[in-house]
């Protein structure tokens, strides 16, 4: 109950959340002006065309009156004209989140699979040289800047090797859209052939964006496993003989994830962070690349939606990620 | 000064804190002595089109880029930039955070609330994408990154200081000099902050890796300084058209920019099992 | 008949930072079939170390045992494979009550399935090591022995508190659990560290009566350790005292109460009124474990000490019908004889 009523707190909080965020976003970027309509323009543009394109995206009136329409714009689900692909910038974003959200799920989904085992062996097999190792990788995890190991991935596995595609999403036209994601719209269509391509595909920006991820995920199991192991509940049923292999992988992995959930949300953050590098370097068609195409057209009303889609997106998942905390421990229930 | 030492000696005992010390050193006087450690020092101005991508040598330890220029000198000379811009981004936010999180800490009224209500806004969005879109707007130049950096990274030292000072609060003696009359800046300022600098400079240390990360990040998708500026992310995405046979070219500002990244966050995690023994690292437990 | 748990010259050492601590010094004890002995001491005398030391679970990584045996019904558990130990002989012929019953439940699991587990392992109709399965008829014939059982340790409501997470029953109630865990598998010894320490002083009364009772209708023994001389008072048949690793004294609680033989004990005794600061009334301090005090390890502070005492440590011997003392210089027991 106590649970819900925070929840439902932080559900109320979306909106202001959302609307400081443009506010200061709006702010910073209007204060400083870059001046984009000269750039639309073009240096040939003359002074009453320059006017004229000014008064169409409405940048010649004051500050506030600007973002007060935005505002207005965005309740109702106009993020305005993009700059530069001249269709409507909502459009473009919804177009392209499907492909970004399918990349995270997946290197989630493989950061998990790969770094709660590890995680586990480390804390079980502490100071081993198993656990040296993987400690020289978690560190190592999050010291690498995501774009360049997309490079050298690229560069030893896609160039030099040519086991995996260079870049894209998916060969062809991929299947009809029913989620977006390519991998269940494809095998729900029983289109192999295309689910194949877009495995293949997937797989260097997944591990990519995993690799710092899985890091974390480790880095917390380990912690959480040597608390537990550490604790009386598990020396208690030690000393009743209750086999040590039942007790790690049932008992203390339990309540290890309890705590490598509830860091889930920064590890989701950071992952998305990351895919906007990512998605550049693989030429992944999801959000990331829109934002850094719209970068390098100075387009920041698509900016500006982005960065907004991106807080949403971040804040439901940490939302999530209490809620499910709260179901997964029955201390925070009740 | 025997603090000073003590922390040097501990730090001395954990090897891989030593190690990142030693790698932060080292970044430092590679930063101030590049012009005499560097092979070709003129190359970050000049160029040499007919030597353009030539592998890695003794004459070019990392081989030149496309412009000709020495890759293991501009890497140099890109430690310079590196430093800058971290050092005054950290600097800034710790300079606006700090005091953030100390009024709102100390004062329980909607001031304090809404302080924490605009830096909850700030960490609501992953730091890059705030970053990349303030830079955009701003333009590419080191000043930009700066001022990029620094407005999505104080509220972290916000948050940290508020906390910090709401517990610092609670202490017998912080109450008994509040119930003698000492003035707030009093209080905050020689009760509260010393109570609360080893957790700063923990969180700063580690923070420096991050910001270090974010700021190539900003470099390689074009929002850091221009070109030909060595700055090591801008590199990154200039090598990217000339792979995969100038690997050299690719590699070596990745590395460098890991070497560093890796060293503040071995230091930091050292620094924190000394100075903040509440968040150790279980490993010792 | 023999006793069911003999330890001789059983000598322990930790590894620490600073050297080895020598913690357990020979020490002999035992107990006998149907007995409840009580392992008194102050804290850091090894008697938590020896409740250990049977049950098998010393740290692995820093403890060593040097010397000794441990006899229980005839096998010597220290030349056992520990494997074995932990299948046939933890919890099921030695089963453990711990200290802090709080903590000493995984707190994200139902009671419940605690306690399956546990009967999947240890229940007395399982094979030793026949957990991985857990069939159907004896999961059922199992759970009306918990819900019995549970009723017979005076728990409300046996089938509801099953459902219920370890956060939601009282203190009492989960020493009560526990102490129907440890019954559960019919052991033979039950060795029980300072069961009650944790607990609000009205319910430790109920609890110790409790375990009293139930190892009398059951014939099981038990070790029960605790630093505090009223709670074995009111449990134990026979008490032994520890002292800085080393057994001190081992009397039938009567005798023990009535006249101590040792004169750290009877300086115990007689500080027995300033129960809140347990066993502090005697001046000087507990001994470093690192470098011990040579002979009897309580000389420094002894009143009654000679040049024998700090030369070597004093042999067994018996001051009466199974009183058994290690001291050079015994208390007369004059006057208590004579009243």
């Amino acid at each position: 109950m106590r649970e819900l009523v925070l929840t439902l707190n932080r559900l109320l909080w979306l909106a202001p959340t959302l609307l400081g965020l443009l506010a200061i976003t709006f702010t910073i970027s209007h204060v400083i002006p870059a001046d984009p309509i000269a750039f639309i323009a073009g240096d040939n543009a003359s002074a009453e065309q320059i006017a004229a394109l000014k008064a169409k995206f409405g940048v010649d009136k004051p500050i506030p009156v600007q973002l007060w329409n935005y505002v207005i714009g965005v309740a109702q689900g106009d993020f305005g004209v993009s700059l530069y692909t001249q269709r409507p910038i909502a459009d473009d974003l919804v177009s392209r989140l499907p492909a970004t959200l399918e990349l995270a799920f997946v290197s989630i989904l493989l950061s998990a699979l790969v770094g709660i085992p590890l995680g586990v062996l480390a804390a079980v097999d502490r100071n081993s040289w198993l656990d040296h190792a993987l400690r020289v990788f978690t560190v190592s995890g999050l010291a690498i800047a995501a774009f360049w190991l997309a490079i050298l991935f690229q560069l030893l596995f896609a160039m030099e090797w040519g086991v995996t595609p260079l870049q894209g999403r998916i060969d062809g036209w991929g299947p009809d859209p029913v989620t977006g994601f390519f991998l269940i719209d494809s095998a729900w269509a029983g289109d192999w052939e295309a689910f194949r391509s877009a495995a293949h595909h997937m797989v260097l920006p997944a591990v990519t964006l995993a690799f710092p991820a899985m890091a974390t995920v480790m880095r917390f199991t380990r912690a959480g496993v040597l608390d537990a192991i550490n604790s009386n509940y598990v020396d208690y049923q030690n000393a009743m003989g209750v086999p040590r292999r039942v007790v790690i992988w049932r008992y203390v992995l339990r309540n290890a994830l309890i705590g490598t959930v509830t860091q889930l949300g920064l590890i989701f953050g950071n992952l998305i962070a990351n895919a906007v590098v990512v998605e550049a370097v693989f030429d992944w068609p999801g959000l990331g690349l829109y934002a850094v195409n719209s970068i390098l057209q100075s387009d920041y009303n698509a900016i500006m939606g982005f960065t907004l889609i991106m807080g949403a997106v971040f804040i439901i998942a940490n939302l999530t990620v209490d809620i499910v905390h709260g179901l997964i421990d029955p201390r925070e229930a009740g | 000064m025997e603090t000073a030492r003590f922390l040097l000696r501990k730090l001395a005992a954990d090897r891989t804190a030593a190690l990142g010390a030693l790698i932060i050193v080292l970044l430092v006087v590679v930063a101030i002595a590049a012009p005499v450690l560097s092979t070709h020092p003129q190359d970050i101005s000049e160029f040499n089109p007919p030597g353009r991508l030539q592998p890695p040598s003794a004459e070019h330890f990392f081989g030149t880029d496309r412009m000709g220029s020495d890759v293991y000198s501009r890497i140099l000379f890109g430690a310079r930039i590196t430093i800058t811009i971290a050092v005054i981004a950290i600097g800034v936010s710790v300079l606006i955070g700090v005091p953030v999180g100390l009024v709102a800490g100390y004062y329980r009224n909607w001031v304090s609330d809404a302080l924490m209500r605009i830096s909850d806004i700030f960490l609501a969005v992953p730091q890059i994408v705030l970053a990349i879109a303030i830079a955009q707007t701003l333009g590419p130049s080191i000043e930009n990154v700066i001022l990029a950096l620094s407005a999505t990274y104080w509220p972290f030292w916000a948050r940290l200081v508020y906390a910090e000072t709401r517990s610092a609060l609670n202490e017998t003696y912080v109450e008994a000099s509040i119930a003698l009359g000492a003035s707030p800046g009093r209080i905050m300022l020689l009760h509260v902050l010393p109570n609360i600098s080893s957790s700063l400079i923990v969180r700063t240390t580690i923070g420096m890796g991050g910001t270090i990360l974010t700021a190539a990040t900003l470099g390689f998708l074009g929002l850091g300084p221009p070109a030909p500026s060595p700055e090591w992310g801008r590199t990154i995405a200039e090598s990217r058209e000339f792979l995969p046979e100038a690997w050299w070219y690719a590699t070596a500002p990745g590395l460098a920019i890991f070497l560093v990244v890796m060293g503040f966050n071995l230091f930091g995690d050292g620094l924190r099992d000394i100075l903040d023994p509440r968040t150790r690292r279980s490993s010792d437990g | 008949m023999a006793d069911l748990l003999t330890v001789a010259d059983l000598e322990v050492g930790f590894q620490t930072d600073s050297g080895l601590a020598r913690v357990l010094d020979r020490v002999n004890f035992h107990v006998g079939r149907g007995e409840i002995v009580g392992l008194v001491g102050e804290s850091g005398c090894g008697k938590t170390t020896l409740a250990r030391a049977i049950l098998g679970v010393l740290p692995a990584n820093s403890a060593r045992i040097s010397s000794g045996v441990i006899d229980f019904d005839g096998r010597n558990l220290l030349a056992e494979d520990p494997q074995d130990l932990a299948t046939e002989v933890r919890g099921r012929l030695i089963t453990f009550v711990p200290q802090d019953p709080f903590s000493s439940f995984n707190p994200v699991f139902t009671i419940g399935a605690q306690i399956d587990e546990l009967m999947k392992w240890k229940s007395p109709d399982a094979e030793p090591g026949s957990g991985r399965r857990y069939p159907r008829t004896r999961r059922r014939s199992d759970r009306a022995r918990v819900v019995e059982l549970l009723r017979t340790v005076q728990l409300p409501d046996p089938e509801g508190i099953l459902k219920k997470y370890p956060h939601e029953v009282s203190g009492g109630q989960r020493q009560r659990l526990m102490i129907a865990m440890a019954l559960l598998p019919e052991p033979q010894l039950i060795i029980a560290d300072e069961p009650t320490t944790a607990l609000d002083v009205t319910i430790q009364a109920q609890i110790l009566k409790l375990l009293k009772r139930l190892a009398a209708e059951r014939r099981v023994s038990v070790l029960f350790t605790t630093h505090d001389l009223g709670t074995a008072y009111e449990i134990c048949d026979r008490v032994t005292v520890m002292y800085a690793g080393q057994e001190v004294e081992s009397a039938p609680s009567d005798d023990f109460f009535a006249a101590p033989r040792h004169p750290y004990t009877k300086r115990l005794l007689e500080s027995l009124p300033s129960r809140e600061h347990g066993i502090s009334g005697i001046p000087g301090q507990i001994p470093a474990l690192i470098d011990p005090p040579s002979g009897c390890r309580f000389h420094p502070r002894c009143t009654s000490v000679s040049a024998r005492c700090a030369a070597a440590r004093p042999d067994v011997s018996e001051a009466g019908p199974d009183h058994l003392i290690r001291c050079h210089h015994p208390v007369e027991a004059a006057r208590e004889a004579a009243s």
